[in-house]
């Protein structure tokens, strides 16, 4: 059964978050006896409560509260108080993810070195190696049921992927498949196969896509160890004298505010709302916010160099029948600078329902141009392009010099400009991809920008030393030892892949270094 | 183009609507914007019934899409009523903005120009405008968001009330 904490109880570990990092977080140490809360801002909803339409889903699940944003970014200009397509909800953004789960490349842990010196970029190496997170990424993946691994099949293709495919082919790209995806291609887990639904944005009604929500949390809370507390926002971390955290200042669904007290605190509000909580929490003893003598707190904002293709066709293929994320190229995720960039990027299908792509395709856009694009919706094909991006100082997430949420604290302001490597690599991106599309016989190729950033990472990052970074090897903040950051804003660079299977073996490998300190005693 | 007749005050509505012979898509009558031929009608209290038949027109022709009628339009727009209804200032920008878009149109207004060309034209010089920007960024979701529009465009929807698309034609593609 589910537990229940009093807020004087300072043993527990205080999670803020119950997405991939902080869900996966409370159940691991729940599964080893060790008392959790997790602190979630938004409300739960169950599976059998998703509605499987756009904007409605978007109003039940999305975090909607207003930031601002500055920079050479479109999303400014187009969304300017909507960064970042997230979610707030139990389950987090494992709710709307789509479920792709790779693996990152040897070399993306090794940036700094692999790449050389690129100015105006701030890239370090991780301190931690491919081969130590492999046990963990296995792990991972036999928890999420990663298609493609464990002897579980790969999703069948849809008519998006058989579109790629088709193209990927004439191209002579060779690594191309339904890629590694953490949705049940059987049943496993309880949990039903895929009934290519098509709404995995959404929500996923069959509950066959993993998420912490109907996963990890009910696992962890049938321990008797984990408590997940709804409608809590937390707003502040405390701590004492000797710099050691203390509890959790937050508001409850009334409004009011509480402090849950803690041995241990655990930061998994994604990459905009952990630095945000770290650099509210700013106090006498520490003036520039908790975990922030290096002064990376909120800084190498990363969000992926993304964009869209959608191809127009002269016969009928109905993209959105099926898994949201059908298929993957992965041939252009290699490090090979004779293109003109450092880094890879993946080609990954993705599908807009109607609603959604009249509001993307071009935003602030009409007239026919645009509306003949809308025409032939059900002709029409399209993938994403996920790739590595610069970590940059100047990209950050920083607290708004004079506007407040409800519970008065700092809204969030993100700036981001591109690097010139993000430009050469998302152009280079929209030219492979729309000739594809004609090698199918496209009819006309509509290179897209990027959405609000649903990949958000770096802003707290995993650094050897003290002064490069916020949190060491294990997620644990240099200047403090019972605080530790668990999602991705940990991440050193952000390397070609999607986050979440990163974010997920973190989580798990630092379930076990938190108990085993605490045996341990040092904290 | 959206045909418009001002019909006569007095006519009643209902009668409006048994009337379908009238020929034109919209009738303007009293407080209602009318069509007899789709038999639906929408009552205008807050902005003027004409501001209401041109907002109709330039939804169109800020989203042309030629298979989808007016009704849909008209609906879309129908929320910049009900917000004036209750907010003075919005009132002020859309009557504001289509009394100004009447007059750069010059005699016949921005509905007599014949040609969407020509009222696009118009359009574009205002599209920085935040009378524009009002009308076209209500009209992305208000448009587009209609369940009634998703078949013309060929989208099914959810699909998860009938078992999901898997056998219901997620990889019947066939022309590869
Ligand atoms: C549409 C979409 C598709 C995606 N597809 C993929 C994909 O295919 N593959 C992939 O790898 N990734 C994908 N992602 C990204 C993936 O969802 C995220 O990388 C991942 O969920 C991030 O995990 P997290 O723990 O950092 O944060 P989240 O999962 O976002 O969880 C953070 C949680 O913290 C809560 N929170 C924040 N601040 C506070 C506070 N102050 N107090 C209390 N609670 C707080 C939030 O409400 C939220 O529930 C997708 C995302 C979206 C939106
Ligand atoms: S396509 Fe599959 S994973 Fe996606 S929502 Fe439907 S059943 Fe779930």
């Amino acid at each position: 059964m589910a537990a229940s904490f009093d807020l004087k109880n300072d043993g527990v570990v205080v999670i803020i978050g119950s997405g991939a990092g902080g869900g996966t977080l409370g159940n691991e140490l729940a599964q080893k006896g060790i008392d959790v809360v997790i602190l979630e801002a938004g409300a739960r909803h169950e599976y059998e409560d998703f509605i499987n339409d756009e904007w409605d889903s978007f109003a039940q699940l999305a975090w909607k509260d207003k930031r601002t944003t500055s920079g050479d970014w479109r999303v400014a200009k187009d969304f300017p108080n909507l960064p970042a397509w997230i979610v707030k909800s139990v389950g987090g953004s494992t709710t709307h993810w789509a479920g792709a789960s790779l693996r990152f490349q040897e070399h993306e842990f090794k940036t700094a070195s692999t790449y050389g010196k690129l100015e105006g970029a701030n890239l370090l190496d991780w301190p931690i190696t491919l081969a130590e997170m492999e046990p963990y990424y296995a792990k991972a993946e036999a928890k999420m049921g990663v298609t493609g691994t464990n002897d579980w099949p790969r999703l069948p293709g849809n008519n998006n992927f058989k579109v790629l495919k088709a193209g990927a082919d004439k191209l002579g790209y060779k690594e191309c498949h339904t890629g590694n995806m953490a949705i049940n291609s059987v049943e496993r887990d309880d949990r039903n196969s895929c009934q290519q639904t098509g709404f995995c944005f959404q929500g996923c009604k069959w509950g066959a896509k993993w998420s912490t929500l109907y996963t990890e949390i009910p696992k962890g809370e049938a321990t008797g160890h984990l408590e997940v507390r709804p409608n809590a926002m937390a707003i502040k971390i405390n701590h004492d004298a000797s710099g050691k955290v203390t509890g959790v200042v937050y508001a409850d669904k009334d409004g009011k505010l509480q402090e849950q007290k803690a041995r241990i605190v655990a930061v998994a509000g994604n990459s905009i709302e952990s630095p945000r909580l770290l650099l509210n929490s700013q106090s006498a003893k520490f003036p520039h916010g908790l975990a922030n003598s290096s002064g990376q707190v909120g800084k190498n904002y990363m969000r992926h160099t993304t964009g869209s293709v959608y191809a127009i066709f002269d016969k009928p293929v109905h993209m959105y029948r099926g898994t949201t994320m059908a298929g993957i190229i992965r041939d252009e995720a290699r490090h090979d600078p004779s293109r003109g960039f450092v880094g890879g990027y993946e080609f990954e299908t993705l599908s807009l329902g109607l609603p959604f792509m009249a509001a993307f395709l071009n935003p602030g856009g009409w007239g026919r141009s645009f509306t003949t694009a809308l025409d032939h919706y059900d002709h029409m094909a399209g993938l994403w392009i996920v790739g590595e991006d610069m970590p940059r100082e100047e990209n950050r997430i920083m607290l708004h010099a004079d506007e407040k949420d409800e519970h008065g604290m700092p809204i969030a302001d993100v700036h981001f400009d591109d690097h010139p490597n993000d430009t050469a690599m998302r152009n280079h991106a929209y030219k492979q991809a729309s000739a594809l599309y004609d090698a199918v016989g496209a009819t006309r190729t509509f290179p897209t920008p990027p959405y609000p950033s649903t990949h958000n990472l770096g802003t707290n990052r995993m650094s050897g030393k003290a002064e490069h970074g916020v949190v060491n090897k294990h997620g644990q903040t240099h200047d403090i030892k019972n605080l530790f950051v668990s999602d991705g804003s940990q991440f050193t660079t952000g390397a070609a892949e999607n986050p979440t299977l990163t974010i997920v073996s973190l989580a798990i490998r630092q379930a076990d270094y938190i108990a085993a300190q605490m045996s341990a005693k040092t904290i | 183009m959206v045909t418009i007749y001002d019909g006569k005050p007095g006519l009643s509505r209902r009668e409006l609507l048994k009337r379908g012979s009238i020929g034109a898509l919209l009738v303007i009558s009293g407080s209602a914007v009318i069509s007899p031929e789709q038999a639906w009608g929408l009552e205008t209290s807050a902005l003027k019934p004409e501001t209401m038949a041109t907002l109709i027109q330039m939804a169109r022709d800020i989203y042309p899409h030629d298979q989808v009628p007016d009704k849909y339009y008209a609906i879309a727009v129908k929320g910049h009523h009900e917000t004036a209804a209750k907010d003075p200032a919005h009132k002020e920008l859309i009557e504001k903005g289509i009394a100004e878009l009447d007059k750069k149109a010059g005699k016949g207004g921005y509905r007599g120009l014949g040609w969407e060309e020509q009222r696009v034209a118009l359009l574009t010089e205002i599209e920085k405008a935040p009378f524009f920007q009002a009308v076209r960024g209500g009209l992305v979701v208000s448009l587009y968001n209609q369940k009634e529009v998703w078949p013309i465009f060929g989208y099914e929807g959810e699909s998860y009330s009938k078992g999901g698309y898997i056998a219901r034609g997620f990889s019947d593609i066939e022309w590869l």
